[in-house]
């Protein structure tokens, strides 16, 4: 593990209006942590998300992020072109409608390529290995290459997306529900291979969902958020199996056993 | 050398928020230590907290009051009030343990659930693998079920799934939930030379054992939880 967070979140507050999006959430993030956000609908975890994401200004509060040359960097003192630029390359973000994070009149192999060409990768033939090699990875036939996504199913288009997000190398992904509306087999498979691919590459990672079992598996440290505050934060196992607030206990003693 | 579990002056209780803040204490003023190369066992019936202060120690529940002091290379860590990025580090280092029930994984081989451990220690993939291979043949897990998730897995089978994980690692502490309640004798009794084996190469052992049989032949020393059992108060 290394000594320095690479990300530190201070008091982020969001309001739309009067209402309240996310209010005075701080928190830091490792390098090869993962994060999961949880709380019910409009308890405000997208919005933490997004604000986080530099996808959505706060209200106020700071994001600073910790570059390749080691040095920290307010996301929202950033040129445009220099936060696009670092969304692109060192940093991943996995919506939960696959069509939202892909081209879907592209082909797969494009899909993948695309994050390749933007960090200046030119040579067709290397990219298309490349591209390749990440449909393997991601358990989608390399046969498939040239089809377009819209042709796939839900669970390959989540799979591709993903290999879209990881080709470039990221330190960090953002992940919104990865496994919401897909069935249950196929999010196993799914979760499984996240899991695995967030260990072998030390990616850190903040994973928004409302299912707990998600948390569980996926996670190293979770925060519950109750209209737009963080209610309770730690170790994944110690919140689940030990939760303190009222709220948590009612979430944690709503699972349904299998 | 440092003693590398010191426990002193734990109390632990839940609040059930949702039965109207009813409060059920489950221990308190737990005090005691394990010194490396000893096997000390938890004793008392059942429901009187032993699992709870297993969990505890694990960083899995919460510490009420008091200290858990984890020493490792002259580091010691009170878990009560680590963050959660430190008893990440101490489980992967320090504490092992090894839970009454498997937490199965979907799709995950059991070979590769008990070379986990190993993994995240940085070890090679296939010496991993191998160390696994090894401590499954020790406990007469059959090799045709390696290559299987263990969530169809008969119940003495996951435990040993279990175990295998638990024992791979040489770390210095290990904590033992009833490994050995869903297993027939000769496999009961892999499990007493698997603790004997870890005493001899100095590794502090804190166990729960109800086989009377299995804690005779491990016990060094049997702490008597119920000498910290919380005054039941009218909620």
């Amino acid at each position: 593990m290394s000594d320095h967070p690479l990300l530190r979140v201070n008091a982020v507050t969001k309001f739309y209006g009067a209402r309240v999006g996310c209010r005075d959430v701080s928190f830091e993030l490792w390098p090869g942590e993962v994060l999961a956000v949880v709380g019910e609908s409009g308890s405000g975890k997208t919005t933490l998300l997004n604000a986080i994401s530099t996808r959505l200004l706060p209200t106020s509060g700071t994001v600073e992020y910790r570059m390749r040359d080691g040095q920290f960097r307010d996301l929202y003192r950033m040129g445009e072109a220099e936060r696009r630029f670092l969304m692109r390359t060192d940093w991943g973000f996995v919506h939960q409608n696959p069509a939202d994070g892909l081209r879907m009149t592209v082909s797969a192999g494009a899909n993948v390529g695309e994050r390749l060409m933007a960090i200046g990768d030119r040579h067709y033939g290397n990219i298309r290995d490349t591209a390749s090699q990440w449909l393997g990875r991601v358990e989608i036939d390399t046969d498939r290459i040239d089809d377009q996504p819209r042709d796939f199913s839900g669970g390959m288009r989540q799979r591709l997306q993903i290999a879209r997000n990881l080709v470039t190398g990221p330190r960090l992904v953002f992940m919104d529900e990865p496994t919401g509306g897909l069935d249950v087999s196929v999010q196993a498979r799914l979760l499984d291979l996240v899991r695995g691919l967030v260990n072998d590459l030390g990616l850190a990672a903040i994973v928004v969902t409302h299912d707990l079992a998600v948390a569980r598996l996926l996670s190293h440290r979770m925060m519950v958020m109750k209209d737009g505050n963080v209610i309770e934060h730690g170790l994944t196992d110690r919140v689940l199996d030990d939760p303190r607030e009222p709220y948590t206990q009612l979430l944690v003693s709503s699972i349904l056993q299998v | 050398m440092a003693t590398p579990l010191v426990v002193s002056e734990v109390a632990k209780s839940f609040t059930m928020h949702l039965r109207d803040g009813i409060r059920l204490p489950v221990v308190e003023n737990v005090s005691f230590s394990v010194a490396a190369g000893e096997c000390a066992v938890l004793g008392g019936p059942s429901g009187i907290g032993k699992s709870s202060i297993l969990k505890m120690l694990y960083g899995n529940y919460s510490v009420d009051t008091g200290q858990v002091l984890i020493t490792h290379n002259d580091v010691t860590v009170d878990i009560a009030s680590a963050d959660p990025r430190s008893v990440l580090t101490i489980r992967r280092d320090v504490v092992g343990y090894v839970s009454q029930f498997l937490r199965t994984v979907p799709r995950v081989a059991a070979v590769d659930v008990v070379a986990e451990p190993l993994l995240a220690k940085g070890v090679a993939h296939e010496e991993a693998r191998d160390c696994a291979g090894d401590l499954l043949a020790r406990l007469n897990l059959p090799e045709r079920l390696w290559s299987l998730p263990p969530a169809t897995f008969s119940g003495g089978e996951q435990q040993r799934v279990n175990i295998a994980r638990g024992f791979i690692t040489d770390h210095p502490l290990l904590l033992l939930d009833e490994p050995t309640a869903s297993l027939d004798a000769a496999n009961r009794a892999v499990v007493v030379d698997l603790i004997r084996a870890k005493k001899e190469a100095g590794t502090a052992l804190l166990g729960i054992f109800h086989d009377q049989d299995v804690r005779e032949a491990v016990a060094d020393r049997i702490i008597d939880v119920s000498l910290f059992s919380a005054p039941k108060e009218a909620a």
